[in-house]
Protein backbone atom coordinates (compact mmCIF):
# COMPACT_ATOMS: atom_id res chain seq x y z
CA UNK A 1 0.00 0.00 0.00
CA UNK A 2 1.06 3.49 -0.90
CA UNK A 3 2.00 5.43 1.97
CA UNK A 4 -0.38 8.99 2.52
CA UNK A 5 0.23 11.69 0.29
CA UNK A 6 2.98 10.03 -2.29
CA UNK A 7 0.97 9.34 -5.46
CA UNK A 8 0.45 5.93 -7.25
CA UNK A 9 2.43 7.49 -10.09
CA UNK A 10 4.48 10.81 -10.58
CA UNK A 11 5.94 11.82 -13.59
CA UNK A 12 8.41 14.80 -13.18
CA UNK A 13 9.54 16.88 -16.30
CA UNK A 14 9.64 13.81 -18.55
CA UNK A 15 11.65 15.04 -21.61
CA UNK A 16 11.13 12.55 -24.81
CA UNK A 17 12.64 13.06 -27.97
CA UNK A 18 13.24 11.37 -31.29
CA UNK A 19 16.85 12.53 -32.85
CA UNK A 20 16.31 15.95 -32.21
CA UNK A 21 12.11 16.56 -32.35
CA UNK A 22 11.69 16.73 -28.90
CA UNK A 23 7.82 15.11 -28.28
CA UNK A 24 7.33 15.71 -24.70
CA UNK A 25 9.06 18.74 -23.10
CA UNK A 26 9.36 18.81 -19.06
CA UNK A 27 6.28 17.57 -18.34
CA UNK A 28 4.68 16.69 -14.42
CA UNK A 29 1.71 14.92 -13.65
CA UNK A 30 0.45 12.68 -10.39
CA UNK A 31 -1.88 9.45 -10.56
CA UNK A 32 -3.43 8.65 -7.29
CA UNK A 33 -4.19 5.19 -5.96
CA UNK A 34 -7.71 4.39 -7.31
CA UNK A 35 -7.96 7.07 -9.96
CA UNK A 36 -8.82 7.65 -13.20
CA UNK A 37 -6.57 10.38 -14.38
CA UNK A 38 -6.90 11.61 -18.16
CA UNK A 39 -4.67 13.21 -20.72
CA UNK A 40 -6.30 14.63 -23.66
CA UNK A 41 -4.57 17.04 -26.33
CA UNK A 42 -4.77 17.16 -30.57
CA UNK A 43 -2.68 14.21 -32.46
CA UNK A 44 1.40 14.50 -32.13
CA UNK A 45 0.97 16.53 -28.48
CA UNK A 46 2.85 14.16 -27.20
CA UNK A 47 0.65 11.61 -24.84
CA UNK A 48 1.63 8.35 -26.66
CA UNK A 49 5.39 9.20 -25.91
CA UNK A 50 4.41 9.99 -22.36
CA UNK A 51 2.97 6.46 -22.06
CA UNK A 52 5.60 4.36 -23.98
CA UNK A 53 8.15 6.27 -21.55
CA UNK A 54 6.38 5.46 -18.48
CA UNK A 55 5.81 1.54 -19.91
CA UNK A 56 9.14 0.93 -20.84
CA UNK A 57 8.93 1.28 -24.63
CA UNK A 58 11.21 4.58 -24.77
CA UNK A 59 13.73 5.56 -22.62
CA UNK A 60 13.36 9.47 -21.01
CA UNK A 61 15.94 11.85 -22.39
CA UNK A 62 15.42 13.60 -18.76
CA UNK A 63 12.88 13.41 -15.80
CA UNK A 64 11.69 10.95 -13.67
CA UNK A 65 9.31 8.31 -13.01
CA UNK A 66 7.98 7.33 -9.97
CA UNK A 67 6.34 4.36 -8.81
CA UNK A 68 4.58 4.88 -5.37
CA UNK A 69 7.71 7.34 -4.68
CA UNK A 70 10.49 4.69 -5.85
CA UNK A 71 12.36 5.64 -9.29
CA UNK A 72 11.21 3.58 -12.18
CA UNK A 73 12.58 6.05 -14.67
CA UNK A 74 14.04 4.21 -18.14
CA UNK A 75 13.49 0.42 -16.61
CA UNK A 76 13.14 -1.64 -19.64
CA UNK A 77 10.04 -2.63 -20.43
CA UNK A 78 9.32 -6.44 -18.91
CA UNK A 79 11.08 -4.55 -15.72
CA UNK A 80 8.39 -2.11 -15.82
CA UNK A 81 5.52 -4.79 -15.95
CA UNK A 82 7.02 -6.63 -13.32
CA UNK A 83 6.72 -3.55 -11.40
CA UNK A 84 3.20 -3.81 -12.27
CA UNK A 85 2.89 -0.68 -14.79
CA UNK A 86 0.62 -2.62 -17.47
CA UNK A 87 0.03 -0.48 -21.15
CA UNK A 88 -2.47 -1.39 -23.29
CA UNK A 89 -0.58 0.15 -26.30
CA UNK A 90 -2.74 2.25 -29.68
CA UNK A 91 -3.49 0.09 -32.06
CA UNK A 92 -4.07 -2.67 -29.20
CA UNK A 93 -1.07 -5.01 -29.94
CA UNK A 94 -2.76 -8.32 -29.76
CA UNK A 95 -1.07 -11.80 -31.05
CA UNK A 96 -3.22 -12.15 -33.63
CA UNK A 97 -2.11 -15.43 -34.89
CA UNK A 98 -2.08 -16.56 -31.32
CA UNK A 99 -5.23 -17.89 -29.90
CA UNK A 100 -7.44 -15.69 -27.63
CA UNK A 101 -6.75 -18.42 -24.67
CA UNK A 102 -2.90 -18.10 -24.89
CA UNK A 103 -3.23 -14.35 -25.55
CA UNK A 104 -5.09 -14.71 -22.00
CA UNK A 105 -2.47 -17.25 -20.59
CA UNK A 106 0.83 -15.45 -22.07
CA UNK A 107 -0.58 -12.19 -19.52
CA UNK A 108 -1.51 -13.91 -16.82
CA UNK A 109 1.70 -15.98 -16.26
CA UNK A 110 3.11 -12.32 -17.42
CA UNK A 111 4.16 -11.27 -13.73
CA UNK A 112 4.32 -14.93 -12.41
CA UNK A 113 7.29 -17.17 -13.31
CA UNK A 114 6.14 -20.22 -11.77
CA UNK A 115 2.74 -20.04 -11.00
CA UNK A 116 0.30 -22.68 -9.55
CA UNK A 117 -1.73 -23.75 -13.34
CA UNK A 118 -4.71 -23.97 -11.21
CA UNK A 119 -4.68 -20.45 -10.09
CA UNK A 120 -3.79 -18.95 -13.37
CA UNK A 121 -6.59 -21.34 -14.88
CA UNK A 122 -8.97 -19.50 -12.85
CA UNK A 123 -8.25 -15.94 -13.42
CA UNK A 124 -8.12 -16.54 -17.00
CA UNK A 125 -11.40 -17.94 -16.77
CA UNK A 126 -12.45 -14.87 -14.91
CA UNK A 127 -12.08 -12.59 -17.65
CA UNK A 128 -13.83 -15.57 -19.86
CA UNK A 129 -16.53 -15.09 -17.49
CA UNK A 130 -16.34 -11.03 -17.79
CA UNK A 131 -15.59 -11.17 -21.92
CA UNK A 132 -18.26 -13.97 -22.41
CA UNK A 133 -17.69 -13.34 -26.57
CA UNK A 134 -14.02 -13.93 -25.88
CA UNK A 135 -15.01 -17.73 -23.69
CA UNK A 136 -17.04 -18.63 -26.64
CA UNK A 137 -14.22 -18.41 -29.11
CA UNK A 138 -10.98 -19.06 -27.03
CA UNK A 139 -9.24 -21.79 -29.45
CA UNK A 140 -9.77 -19.05 -32.42
CA UNK A 141 -7.20 -16.78 -33.28
CA UNK A 142 -7.15 -13.30 -31.96
CA UNK A 143 -6.41 -11.86 -35.65
CA UNK A 144 -10.69 -13.36 -36.22
CA UNK A 145 -12.20 -11.27 -33.41
CA UNK A 146 -12.87 -7.59 -34.75
CA UNK A 147 -11.64 -4.67 -33.65
CA UNK A 148 -14.00 -4.07 -30.43
CA UNK A 149 -13.79 -7.66 -29.65
CA UNK A 150 -9.46 -6.78 -30.35
CA UNK A 151 -10.18 -4.10 -27.46
CA UNK A 152 -11.58 -6.45 -25.10
CA UNK A 153 -9.50 -8.66 -25.26
CA UNK A 154 -6.35 -5.99 -24.77
CA UNK A 155 -8.39 -5.08 -21.91
CA UNK A 156 -8.70 -8.58 -20.21
CA UNK A 157 -4.79 -9.35 -20.94
CA UNK A 158 -4.30 -6.18 -19.11
CA UNK A 159 -6.36 -6.86 -16.15
CA UNK A 160 -4.42 -10.47 -15.82
CA UNK A 161 -1.36 -8.90 -15.50
CA UNK A 162 -2.58 -7.23 -12.46
CA UNK A 163 -1.43 -3.88 -12.84
CA UNK A 164 -1.07 -1.45 -10.14
CA UNK A 165 -1.08 0.86 -12.87
CA UNK A 166 -2.75 0.94 -15.75
CA UNK A 167 -1.97 2.67 -19.24
CA UNK A 168 -4.75 2.84 -21.97
CA UNK A 169 -3.97 4.38 -25.01
CA UNK A 170 -6.50 5.97 -27.28
CA UNK A 171 -8.86 2.56 -26.44
CA UNK A 172 -11.35 4.02 -27.94
CA UNK A 173 -9.58 4.38 -31.72
CA UNK A 174 -11.10 3.25 -34.46
CA UNK A 175 -14.29 1.51 -32.85
CA UNK A 176 -17.69 2.44 -33.69
CA UNK A 177 -19.58 4.80 -31.46
CA UNK A 178 -21.52 1.74 -29.88
CA UNK A 179 -18.45 -0.03 -28.88
CA UNK A 180 -16.92 3.67 -28.28
CA UNK A 181 -19.19 3.56 -25.40
CA UNK A 182 -18.80 0.00 -23.87
CA UNK A 183 -14.92 0.85 -23.75
CA UNK A 184 -15.57 3.43 -21.59
CA UNK A 185 -18.19 1.84 -19.61
CA UNK A 186 -15.55 -0.71 -18.80
CA UNK A 187 -12.82 2.14 -18.09
CA UNK A 188 -15.67 3.06 -15.30
CA UNK A 189 -16.13 -0.62 -14.36
CA UNK A 190 -12.60 -1.44 -13.64
CA UNK A 191 -11.83 2.36 -12.05
CA UNK A 192 -15.25 0.93 -9.46
CA UNK A 193 -13.22 -1.89 -8.55
CA UNK A 194 -10.29 -0.11 -7.79
CA UNK A 195 -8.20 0.11 -10.38
CA UNK A 196 -5.57 3.22 -10.82
CA UNK A 197 -5.82 4.44 -14.73
CA UNK A 198 -4.13 6.92 -16.80
CA UNK A 199 -6.13 7.02 -20.13
CA UNK A 200 -4.81 8.72 -23.46
CA UNK A 201 -8.01 9.87 -25.32
CA UNK A 202 -8.67 12.12 -28.61
CA UNK A 203 -12.34 11.33 -27.35
CA UNK A 204 -11.93 14.30 -24.66
CA UNK A 205 -15.81 14.51 -23.77
CA UNK A 206 -15.87 11.15 -23.06
CA UNK A 207 -12.83 10.57 -21.66
CA UNK A 208 -13.03 13.87 -18.89
CA UNK A 209 -17.24 11.83 -18.28
CA UNK A 210 -15.36 8.92 -16.35
CA UNK A 211 -11.70 10.40 -15.27
CA UNK A 212 -11.66 12.61 -11.88
CA UNK A 213 -8.99 14.68 -13.10
CA UNK A 214 -7.69 15.71 -16.50
CA UNK A 215 -4.32 17.24 -18.03
CA UNK A 216 -4.43 18.43 -21.32
CA UNK A 217 -1.10 18.41 -23.01
CA UNK A 218 0.07 20.21 -26.41
CA UNK A 219 3.21 20.24 -28.42
CA UNK A 220 4.50 18.45 -25.86
CA UNK A 221 3.78 20.80 -22.70
CA UNK A 222 0.63 20.37 -20.05
CA UNK A 223 -1.43 23.68 -20.70
CA UNK A 224 -4.37 22.81 -18.50
CA UNK A 225 -4.91 20.61 -15.95
CA UNK A 226 -7.31 20.08 -13.15
CA UNK A 227 -10.40 17.95 -12.28
CA UNK A 228 -12.48 16.65 -15.02
CA UNK A 229 -15.54 18.07 -14.25
CA UNK A 230 -13.99 21.63 -14.12
CA UNK A 231 -12.33 20.93 -17.17
CA UNK A 232 -15.08 20.50 -18.62
CA UNK A 233 -16.79 23.07 -18.22
CA UNK A 234 -13.74 25.52 -18.73
CA UNK A 235 -14.34 27.27 -21.89
CA UNK A 236 -11.31 27.01 -23.20
CA UNK A 237 -11.56 23.05 -23.25
CA UNK A 238 -15.17 23.61 -24.42
CA UNK A 239 -13.78 25.52 -27.58
CA UNK A 240 -10.51 23.13 -28.71
CA UNK A 241 -11.62 19.91 -27.24
CA UNK A 242 -15.32 19.35 -27.01
CA UNK A 243 -16.36 21.22 -29.93
CA UNK A 244 -20.15 22.52 -29.41
CA UNK A 245 -22.17 19.96 -27.68
CA UNK A 246 -21.88 17.34 -30.67
CA UNK A 247 -21.40 13.75 -29.31
CA UNK A 248 -18.37 11.68 -31.12
CA UNK B 1 11.97 -49.82 -53.23
CA UNK B 2 11.47 -50.02 -49.14
CA UNK B 3 15.42 -49.75 -48.82
CA UNK B 4 15.46 -46.71 -50.54
CA UNK B 5 12.76 -45.45 -48.39
CA UNK B 6 14.24 -45.99 -45.32
CA UNK B 7 17.43 -44.74 -47.11
CA UNK B 8 15.23 -41.30 -47.72
CA UNK B 9 13.65 -41.08 -44.26
CA UNK B 10 17.00 -41.62 -42.67
CA UNK B 11 18.67 -38.95 -44.55
CA UNK B 12 15.58 -36.60 -44.37
CA UNK B 13 15.38 -36.35 -40.66
CA UNK B 14 18.33 -35.34 -40.48
CA UNK B 15 18.19 -32.53 -42.61
CA UNK B 16 14.71 -31.54 -40.84
CA UNK B 17 16.67 -31.47 -37.63
CA UNK B 18 19.30 -29.02 -39.04
CA UNK B 19 16.44 -27.12 -40.66
CA UNK B 20 14.42 -27.17 -37.82
CA UNK B 21 16.60 -25.24 -35.83
CA UNK B 22 17.41 -22.79 -39.34
CA UNK B 23 14.00 -22.42 -39.26
CA UNK B 24 13.13 -21.23 -35.68
CA UNK B 25 15.64 -18.44 -35.62
CA UNK B 26 14.31 -17.54 -39.20
CA UNK B 27 10.51 -17.43 -37.77
CA UNK B 28 11.77 -15.77 -34.91
CA UNK B 29 14.14 -12.96 -35.91
CA UNK B 30 13.42 -12.61 -39.89
CA UNK B 31 17.52 -13.24 -40.09
CA UNK B 32 18.99 -16.30 -41.29
CA UNK B 33 21.87 -17.57 -38.61
CA UNK B 34 24.56 -18.70 -41.26
CA UNK B 35 26.31 -19.89 -38.71
CA UNK B 36 24.12 -22.67 -37.48
CA UNK B 37 26.13 -24.87 -40.32
CA UNK B 38 29.51 -24.08 -38.32
CA UNK B 39 27.68 -25.06 -34.83
CA UNK B 40 26.77 -28.36 -36.76
CA UNK B 41 29.84 -29.16 -37.38
CA UNK B 42 31.83 -28.17 -34.46
CA UNK B 43 29.34 -30.05 -32.89
CA UNK B 44 30.23 -33.31 -34.33
CA UNK B 45 33.80 -32.83 -33.70
CA UNK B 46 32.71 -32.37 -30.08
CA UNK B 47 31.10 -35.73 -29.65
CA UNK B 48 34.09 -37.05 -31.39
CA UNK B 49 36.56 -35.65 -28.58
CA UNK B 50 34.32 -36.75 -26.17
CA UNK B 51 34.41 -40.67 -27.88
CA UNK B 52 38.02 -40.94 -28.56
CA UNK B 53 39.59 -38.93 -26.32
CA UNK B 54 37.52 -38.94 -23.10
CA UNK B 55 35.89 -42.27 -24.12
CA UNK B 56 32.47 -41.77 -23.78
CA UNK B 57 30.25 -43.86 -25.17
CA UNK B 58 28.19 -41.88 -27.60
CA UNK B 59 25.13 -41.92 -25.83
CA UNK B 60 26.43 -39.85 -23.23
CA UNK B 61 28.40 -37.88 -25.89
CA UNK B 62 25.59 -36.40 -28.05
CA UNK B 63 23.65 -35.01 -24.85
CA UNK B 64 26.87 -33.30 -24.06
CA UNK B 65 27.70 -31.89 -27.37
CA UNK B 66 23.95 -31.01 -27.76
CA UNK B 67 24.15 -29.00 -24.55
CA UNK B 68 27.43 -27.58 -25.81
CA UNK B 69 25.55 -26.77 -29.36
CA UNK B 70 23.02 -24.86 -27.28
CA UNK B 71 25.05 -22.54 -25.52
CA UNK B 72 27.64 -22.15 -28.46
CA UNK B 73 24.31 -20.84 -30.64
CA UNK B 74 23.59 -18.33 -27.56
CA UNK B 75 27.68 -16.80 -28.26
CA UNK B 76 26.41 -16.79 -31.67
CA UNK B 77 23.65 -14.73 -30.73
CA UNK B 78 25.67 -12.12 -28.57
CA UNK B 79 28.27 -11.96 -30.97
CA UNK B 80 27.00 -11.98 -34.29
CA UNK B 81 23.49 -10.45 -33.59
CA UNK B 82 22.80 -8.51 -30.41
CA UNK B 83 24.83 -5.71 -31.33
CA UNK B 84 23.67 -5.10 -34.65
CA UNK B 85 19.66 -5.35 -33.27
CA UNK B 86 17.98 -2.12 -33.70
CA UNK B 87 19.84 -0.93 -36.71
CA UNK B 88 17.74 -0.32 -40.22
CA UNK B 89 20.40 -2.89 -41.77
CA UNK B 90 20.58 -5.33 -38.94
CA UNK B 91 18.90 -8.04 -41.08
CA UNK B 92 21.47 -8.04 -43.99
CA UNK B 93 24.75 -7.07 -41.46
CA UNK B 94 23.45 -10.01 -38.80
CA UNK B 95 23.62 -12.18 -41.81
CA UNK B 96 27.00 -10.91 -43.34
CA UNK B 97 28.53 -11.02 -39.88
CA UNK B 98 27.13 -14.61 -38.80
CA UNK B 99 28.98 -15.67 -42.48
CA UNK B 100 31.99 -14.26 -40.64
CA UNK B 101 31.56 -15.98 -37.64
CA UNK B 102 31.04 -19.08 -39.50
CA UNK B 103 34.50 -18.28 -41.13
CA UNK B 104 36.07 -17.71 -38.64
CA UNK B 105 34.77 -21.03 -36.59
CA UNK B 106 35.61 -23.47 -39.64
CA UNK B 107 39.28 -21.68 -39.81
CA UNK B 108 39.61 -22.53 -35.97
CA UNK B 109 38.88 -25.79 -36.01
CA UNK B 110 40.77 -26.38 -39.61
CA UNK B 111 43.58 -25.11 -37.37
CA UNK B 112 42.98 -27.16 -34.58
CA UNK B 113 42.11 -30.76 -36.09
CA UNK B 114 43.72 -30.49 -39.73
CA UNK B 115 41.70 -30.94 -42.94
CA UNK B 116 41.67 -34.24 -42.92
CA UNK B 117 38.35 -36.42 -42.17
CA UNK B 118 38.08 -37.84 -38.80
CA UNK B 119 36.29 -41.23 -37.88
CA UNK B 120 34.27 -42.42 -35.06
CA UNK B 121 36.36 -45.49 -33.75
CA UNK B 122 34.62 -49.11 -34.57
CA UNK B 123 32.04 -49.94 -32.44
CA UNK B 124 31.31 -46.59 -31.28
CA UNK B 125 27.52 -47.41 -32.82
CA UNK B 126 25.83 -50.87 -33.00
CA UNK B 127 26.36 -52.15 -36.18
CA UNK B 128 23.89 -55.04 -36.27
CA UNK B 129 20.99 -54.84 -39.35
CA UNK B 130 17.52 -56.45 -39.10
CA UNK B 131 15.34 -56.78 -41.68
CA UNK B 132 12.02 -55.30 -42.36
CA UNK B 133 10.34 -56.40 -45.00
CA UNK B 134 12.68 -56.31 -48.34
CA UNK B 135 14.68 -53.59 -46.42
CA UNK B 136 17.97 -54.30 -44.44
CA UNK B 137 17.92 -51.49 -41.54
CA UNK B 138 21.06 -50.70 -39.90
CA UNK B 139 20.29 -50.34 -35.73
CA UNK B 140 22.03 -47.00 -36.13
CA UNK B 141 19.70 -45.75 -39.35
CA UNK B 142 16.85 -46.77 -36.40
CA UNK B 143 18.00 -44.99 -33.94
CA UNK B 144 18.99 -41.99 -35.49
CA UNK B 145 15.70 -41.54 -36.89
CA UNK B 146 14.01 -42.24 -33.79
CA UNK B 147 15.95 -39.32 -32.30
CA UNK B 148 15.31 -37.11 -34.88
CA UNK B 149 11.42 -37.84 -33.96
CA UNK B 150 11.63 -37.52 -30.43
CA UNK B 151 13.30 -33.70 -31.16
CA UNK B 152 10.91 -33.11 -33.31
CA UNK B 153 8.39 -33.69 -30.55
CA UNK B 154 10.01 -32.09 -28.09
CA UNK B 155 10.13 -29.03 -30.03
CA UNK B 156 6.42 -28.98 -30.82
CA UNK B 157 5.62 -29.62 -27.11
CA UNK B 158 7.79 -26.89 -26.01
CA UNK B 159 6.18 -24.37 -28.40
CA UNK B 160 2.81 -25.67 -28.08
CA UNK B 161 2.76 -26.32 -24.73
CA UNK B 162 5.43 -24.30 -22.04
CA UNK B 163 5.62 -20.84 -20.92
CA UNK B 164 8.67 -20.38 -23.33
CA UNK B 165 7.10 -21.75 -26.16
CA UNK B 166 4.54 -19.37 -25.80
CA UNK B 167 6.98 -16.43 -25.03
CA UNK B 168 8.70 -17.53 -28.50
CA UNK B 169 5.83 -17.50 -30.25
CA UNK B 170 4.93 -14.14 -29.00
CA UNK B 171 8.44 -12.22 -30.13
CA UNK B 172 8.34 -13.97 -33.44
CA UNK B 173 4.91 -12.57 -34.08
CA UNK B 174 5.57 -9.00 -32.81
CA UNK B 175 8.40 -7.88 -30.30
CA UNK B 176 6.13 -4.83 -29.20
CA UNK B 177 3.56 -6.79 -28.01
CA UNK B 178 5.59 -8.85 -26.55
CA UNK B 179 7.36 -6.76 -24.94
CA UNK B 180 4.23 -5.30 -23.53
CA UNK B 181 3.13 -8.66 -22.43
CA UNK B 182 6.34 -8.34 -19.86
CA UNK B 183 8.82 -10.82 -22.29
CA UNK B 184 12.30 -10.34 -22.20
CA UNK B 185 12.84 -10.09 -26.09
CA UNK B 186 16.31 -10.29 -25.48
CA UNK B 187 16.01 -13.35 -23.17
CA UNK B 188 13.50 -15.07 -25.43
CA UNK B 189 15.82 -14.53 -28.79
CA UNK B 190 18.76 -15.80 -26.79
CA UNK B 191 16.58 -19.06 -25.93
CA UNK B 192 15.68 -19.48 -29.61
CA UNK B 193 19.19 -19.58 -30.34
CA UNK B 194 19.54 -22.06 -27.49
CA UNK B 195 17.44 -24.47 -28.87
CA UNK B 196 17.64 -23.71 -32.34
CA UNK B 197 21.74 -24.44 -32.00
CA UNK B 198 21.22 -27.80 -30.03
CA UNK B 199 18.89 -29.34 -32.72
CA UNK B 200 21.94 -27.86 -35.04
CA UNK B 201 24.08 -29.37 -32.94
CA UNK B 202 21.66 -32.95 -32.88
CA UNK B 203 21.90 -33.06 -36.56
CA UNK B 204 25.81 -32.39 -36.74
CA UNK B 205 26.61 -35.45 -34.52
CA UNK B 206 23.98 -37.80 -36.30
CA UNK B 207 25.40 -36.61 -39.69
CA UNK B 208 28.75 -37.38 -38.43
CA UNK B 209 27.58 -41.10 -37.37
CA UNK B 210 25.58 -41.93 -40.12
CA UNK B 211 28.52 -41.21 -42.91
CA UNK B 212 31.14 -41.83 -40.49
CA UNK B 213 33.06 -38.31 -41.43
CA UNK B 214 33.25 -35.65 -39.36
CA UNK B 215 35.16 -32.84 -41.37
CA UNK B 216 35.90 -28.89 -41.50
CA UNK B 217 33.79 -28.20 -44.36
CA UNK B 218 30.88 -31.27 -43.79
CA UNK B 219 28.76 -27.89 -42.60
CA UNK B 220 28.78 -26.23 -45.94
CA UNK B 221 26.42 -28.71 -48.18
CA UNK B 222 24.22 -29.24 -45.22
CA UNK B 223 23.56 -25.20 -45.12
CA UNK B 224 22.42 -25.26 -48.70
CA UNK B 225 19.90 -28.00 -48.15
CA UNK B 226 18.58 -26.13 -44.98
CA UNK B 227 18.36 -23.10 -46.93
CA UNK B 228 16.13 -25.29 -49.42
CA UNK B 229 14.54 -26.44 -46.88
CA UNK B 230 13.14 -23.81 -45.21
CA UNK B 231 12.23 -22.18 -48.78
CA UNK B 232 10.29 -25.57 -49.66
CA UNK B 233 8.85 -25.94 -46.62
CA UNK B 234 7.49 -22.36 -46.25
CA UNK B 235 9.29 -19.79 -44.83
CA UNK B 236 8.96 -19.85 -40.98
CA UNK B 237 7.24 -22.78 -40.42
CA UNK B 238 7.99 -25.67 -38.29
CA UNK B 239 6.02 -28.28 -39.72
CA UNK B 240 6.80 -27.59 -43.14
CA UNK B 241 10.83 -27.45 -42.54
CA UNK B 242 9.76 -30.93 -41.37
CA UNK B 243 8.27 -32.08 -44.08
CA UNK B 244 10.65 -31.03 -46.26
CA UNK B 245 13.24 -31.82 -44.57
CA UNK B 246 12.15 -35.61 -45.17
CA UNK B 247 10.97 -34.83 -48.61
CA UNK B 248 14.12 -33.75 -49.65
CA UNK B 249 15.84 -36.50 -48.15
CA UNK B 250 14.11 -39.14 -50.10
CA UNK B 251 14.09 -36.87 -53.39
CA UNK B 252 18.31 -37.21 -52.67
CA UNK B 253 18.03 -41.34 -52.23
CA UNK B 254 15.71 -42.14 -55.22
CA UNK B 255 17.93 -39.59 -57.32
CA UNK B 256 21.42 -41.41 -56.66
CA UNK B 257 19.03 -45.07 -57.08
CA UNK B 258 17.48 -44.74 -60.20
CA UNK B 259 19.12 -41.51 -62.22
CA UNK B 260 22.81 -41.39 -60.35
CA UNK B 261 24.46 -39.76 -57.75
CA UNK B 262 26.03 -36.35 -60.17
CA UNK B 263 22.40 -35.84 -60.28
CA UNK B 264 21.71 -35.88 -56.64
CA UNK B 265 22.05 -32.22 -56.15
CA UNK B 266 20.65 -30.77 -59.20
CA UNK B 267 17.61 -32.96 -58.84
CA UNK B 268 16.74 -31.75 -55.03
CA UNK B 269 16.97 -27.72 -56.04
CA UNK B 270 15.27 -28.40 -59.92
CA UNK B 271 12.80 -29.73 -57.44
CA UNK B 272 12.76 -26.67 -54.79
CA UNK B 273 12.83 -24.40 -58.48
CA UNK B 274 9.39 -26.26 -59.46
CA UNK B 275 8.04 -25.59 -56.10
CA UNK B 276 8.54 -21.73 -56.06
CA UNK B 277 7.35 -21.59 -59.49
CA UNK B 278 4.21 -23.61 -58.65
CA UNK B 279 3.23 -22.46 -54.76
CA UNK B 280 6.02 -19.63 -54.40
CA UNK B 281 4.59 -20.05 -50.79
CA UNK B 282 6.18 -23.52 -50.12
CA UNK B 283 4.67 -26.14 -48.68
CA UNK B 284 3.04 -25.55 -45.50
CA UNK B 285 3.90 -21.45 -46.12
CA UNK B 286 1.72 -19.01 -44.58
CA UNK B 287 -1.05 -17.90 -46.72
CA UNK B 288 -0.42 -14.74 -47.58
CA UNK B 289 3.52 -13.60 -48.14
CA UNK B 290 4.64 -9.95 -47.92
CA UNK B 291 4.17 -8.25 -50.78
CA UNK B 292 6.68 -5.85 -51.97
Amino acid sequence: MSAPGVPLLEIRDLEVAYGHVHAVRRISLRVNAGQVVTLIGPNGAGKTSTLAAVAGLLRPQGGQVLLEGRDVTGLPAHRAVEQGIVLVPEGRSILARMSIEENLVLAAEARTPRPPTAEQRRRVEAQFARFPVLGERRKLPAGSLSGGEQQMLAFARALLMSPRILLLDEPSMGLAPLLVRRVFDLVEEIHREGATVLLVEQNARLALQVSDHAYVLERGHIVLQGPSSELAADPRVQAAYLGGSTET
Amino acid sequence: MGQQIVNGLFLGSIYALFALGYTLVFGVLDILNLAHQAVFMICAYAALVLVVHLHMPIFAALPVAVLAGGLLGMVVDRIAFRPLRGRSDSNIAGLISSIALATILEAAVLQFFGPDVERFPFGTVPTRSIQIGGAVVSELQIVIIAIAVAMLLGLTWLLRRTRLGRRIRAVAESPKAARVLGVDVDRIISASFFVSSALGAAAGVLFGLAFNNVAPDMGRSVELKGLAVIVLGGMGSMPGAALAGVALGLLEVFTVAWIGSSYRDAVAFGVLFLVLVLRPRGLLGPAALREA
